[in-house]
C-alpha cells in the first residue's frame, strides 16, 4: 500500500525498456523504470502502489510495462491521465488504473487504500480521501476476474459446455 | 444525425446506422495486424491455455520486423515461434522479413477505406491514412480479438486539424506531426480520433499521410484519420468507396493552420514533445544520424534525404534502414539508394532496428543523435545517456552533412 511517486509522462519504455524487451518477465521486470529509479524494482514490495502525473504508460502497445509492475506486486495504478493503450492493457491483466485529478497531492512513501469500484483512495498516512473517478462495471467485471484472458477462460468454458 | 468520419467507421463496424461519442458499442474487426514481438510467441500460450482457435484466420496478417536481423538465440527463437505458430493457425498472409508491418501491411494491399482495423503495436493508427479505424492494442487484447473477431470501443470524439495552404519545399509530414505534439502535448490527443483535414493535407502522398496518421500515437489519440480520395485509390490502385464525414458533425475541437508557415521541426531530447522550429537548436552538435522507421524511411523518405544528400558527403555516422524491402528495392532502380551510399551512409535491414531499442545497433553511451524516428524517450534507441533530436528525413539529412542541427532549406535552394 506504500505509494511510489512518477511524475508527467511516464513512458513505456521506461516501463518495459525495449532492450530487455526478449526476456521472460521475470528478469525483464528487474528493470522496470530503472531509468527513472534505479532502486525501484528491488525496493518495491507487494501490494504498493504507482502512483503518477499525467498520461502514464504513454508509447508503446506493448503489454510488458503493466505486467512488469504486476509482476513486482502493484496492486493497483493512480494518475491523473492514462495514456488509453496503456489503460486497456493494464485492465485486460487485472491491474486496477485509476484516475484521480487529485493524485499530485499524495507524496512518496504515503499509504494508501484504493477503492477503485467506489472511486476513492484513502490516504492514510495524511488523513486525506480523495475522489477519482471509478472504473466502469463491465470493466471491473473483467478486472476482478483477473483480466482479459481469465475473463475469456470463462467464455470458453460456457460455450464448451 | 450528422457523423464525423469516425463514428461512420466505428458504427458500420457495430453494425449500427450511427453512434455517438461516449457510448461503448462492439465492433467485428475486419483485419488484425501482429508483429513478432507483441504477436505469435505472446498470443500462442494464451491460445493454449483458452484451447482457441483463430476466429478467422484470412482476417489475421502477421509480418516480422522487431527482431530483425536475429542475433542471438533469443530473438531466432522469437522469429521462429512467428514462422511456426502462423503455419500451424492457417494464417496464409505472413510476409517474413520484408519490412516494417504498417508499411508492408498498406504495400501488400491489406487495407482498404472503411474497414476496422486492430495492431499489436502502437503505430498501428497508420491505417487511418487510408481511412481505416485502425488503432493498437496489447497482446491480451488481441488474443480476444482473435478468439471472438470482436472488441470494446468507447466511440470516439474528434479533434479536427485542418492545414491550409501548402507546405513548404523542405517541410514534411514529419514537421507536421512534431509541431502538433509540440503544441499540444503528448496527450493532446485525449485518445479520441484526430482527423487531418485541409487542402495542404490533401496534397500529401500515400507515405506522407501514413507519417501523420501513425504518429497521432504520439499525440495521444487512438487513431489519425484522413478521409479516403483520388489518392488513395491511385495508391491501392483499385476503385475504393469514399469514406469521409459530414462537414457540419460535431467535433471536440478544430484547430486550423496556415501550412505554409510551418518550419521544419526538431524535438529535443527526452520526448516528441519538445519540438520547436529548427533553428532553435541550430548549434547543437551531432555524431550520429539515423534515417529509419515506418515513419522515417519509406520511399519518399529516402528521397528527401536523397535530394540534400545528392553530391554531398556526411560529416557524421550516417544509418539508413529503409522501412521496408520494396521500398529499398525502388530506391535502388531509381538511383536513390546509391546516393545516400555515396554520401557515405551504413545500409542497415528492413526492420524496427534501432528506432525501438530491439536490435544488436544500439546508440551507445553519449551519442548524440538526430533520428527520423517517432520517439526519442530516454534509453529507448540504446545508452539512457544517449540524446535523441527528431527529425524529417530532410532535416537529418541536412543535419549529417554539417555535423550539427541545419535547416535543410539551405541546402535545396
Amino acid at each position: 500500500m506504500r505509494a511510489w511517486v512518477f511524475g508527467d509522462n511516464v513512458d513505456t519504455d521506461v516501463l518495459a525498456p525495449g532492450r530487455y524487451m526478449k526476456l521472460p518477465i521475470e528478469e525483464m521486470a528487474k528493470h522496470c523504470l530503472e531509468t527513472l529509479d534505479p532502486s525501484f524494482a528491488a525496493s518495491v514490495r507487494p501490494g504498493d502502489i504507482v502512483v503518477a502525473g499525467r498520461n502514464f504508460g504513454a508509447g508503446s502497445s506493448r503489454e510488458q510495462a503493466p505486467a512488469a509492475l504486476k509482476h513486482l506486486g502493484i496492486v493497483a495504478l493512480v494518475a491523473q491521465s492514462f495514456a488509453g493503450l496503456f489503460y486497456r492493457n493494464a485492465l485486460n491483466l487485472g491491474l486496477p488504473a485509476v484516475v484521480c485529478n487529485d493524485a499530485t497531492r499524495i507524496r512518496n512513501g504515503d499509504r494508501l487504500r484504493v477503492d477503485p469500484e467506489a472511486g476513492k483512495i484513502e490516504n492514510l498516512s495524511s488523513g486525506e480521501t480523495l475522489a477519482c473517478e471509478a472504473i466502469p462495471a463491465h470493466l471491473m467485471a473483467m478486472v476482478r476476474d483477473g483480466g482479459l484472458l481469465a475473463h475469456l477462460q470463462k467464455r470458453c468454458n460456457t460455450i464448451s459446455s | 444525425m450528422n457523423q464525423t468520419l469516425a463514428q461512420k467507421l466505428v458504427a458500420r463496424a457495430a453494425g449500427r446506422s450511427s453512434v455517438t461519442p461516449g457510448e461503448i458499442v462492439t465492433c467485428r474487426v475486419d483485419l488484425a495486424m501482429m508483429h513478432d514481438s507483441s504477436g505469435p510467441r505472446r498470443v500462442k500460450p494464451m491460445l493454449e491455455q483458452l484451447r482457441a482457435k483463430v476466429w478467422d484466420p484470412s482476417k489475421v496478417v502477421v509480418i516480422t520486423d522487431h527482431y530483425l536481423p536475429a542475433y542471438d538465440d533469443e530473438s531466432r527463437k522469437i522469429i521462429r515461434i512467428a514462422r511456426q505458430w502462423t503455419r500451424e493457425a492457417g494464417i496464409e498472409s505472413f510476409y517474413d522479413a520484408q519490412g516494417i508491418c504498417h508499411i508492408v501491411l498498406p504495400e501488400r494491399g491489406h487495407l482498404r477505406p472503411g474497414m476496422f482495423a486492430v495492431g499489436g503495436d502502437s503505430h498501428s493508427p497508420t491505417g487511418g491514412a487510408f481511412a481505416a479505424y485502425m488503432f493498437g492494442i496489447g497482446a491480451t487484447e488481441m488474443v480476444g480479438v482473435l478468439v471472438t473477431g470482436e472488441i470494446w470501443l468507447k466511440v470516439p470524439h474528434t479533434i479536427a486539424m485542418e492545414f491550409d495552404g501548402a507546405f513548404g519545399d523542405g517541410v514534411a509530414a514529419k514537421d507536421v506531426m512534431l509541431f502538433l505534439i509540440g503544441r499540444f502535448g503528448m496527450d493532446g490527443g485525449q485518445y479520441q480520433a484526430v482527423e487531418y483535414r485541409g487542402d495542404a493535407i490533401r496534397k500529401l502522398s500515400m507515405q506522407e499521410r501514413m507519417t501523420l496518421c501513425n504518429m497521432t500515437a504520439e499525440l495521444g489519440g487512438q487513431v489519425g484519420l484522413i478521409a479516403s480520395d483520388s489518392v488513395t485509390r491511385d495508391f491501392l490502385k483499385t476503385e475504393i468507396e469514399t469514406w469521409q464525414g459530414d462537414a457540419d458533425a460535431p467535433l471536440l475541437a478544430h484547430h486550423r493552420f496556415n501550412a505554409n508557415e510551418l518550419a521544419p521541426q526538431v524535438a529535443a531530447p527526452h520526448s516528441p514533445a519538445n519540438a520547436r522550429s529548427v533553428d532553435q537548436y541550430k548549434d547543437v552538435c551531432i555524431d550520429l544520424a539515423y534515417i529509419g522507421a515506418c515513419t522515417g524511411a519509406k520511399l519518399e523518405d529516402l528521397r528527401m534525404a536523397a535530394r540534400v544528400l545528392r553530391g554531398r558527403k556526411s560529416a557524421v555516422k550516417l544509418l539508413v534502414a529503409p522501412a521496408s524491402l520494396r521500398d529499398q528495392q525502388s530506391a535502388e532502380r531509381e538511383g536513390t539508394l546509391q546516393v545516400l551510399l555515396d554520401a557515405g551512409a551504413e545500409l542497415l535491414a528492413n526492420s524496427c532496428g534501432m528506432c525501438a531499442g530491439f536490435g544488436e545497433r544500439l546508440l551507445p553511451e553519449n551519442a548524440v543523435a538526430i533520428s527520423t524516428t517517432a520517439r526519442n524517450f530516454k534509453g529507448r534507441m540504446g545508452a539512457a545517456s544517449a540524446q535523441v533530436y527528431l527529425a524529417s528525413p530532410y532535416t537529418v539529412a541536412a543535419s549529417a552533412v554539417a555535423g550539427r542541427v541545419c535547416d535543410p532549406r539551405e541546402m535545396l535552394a
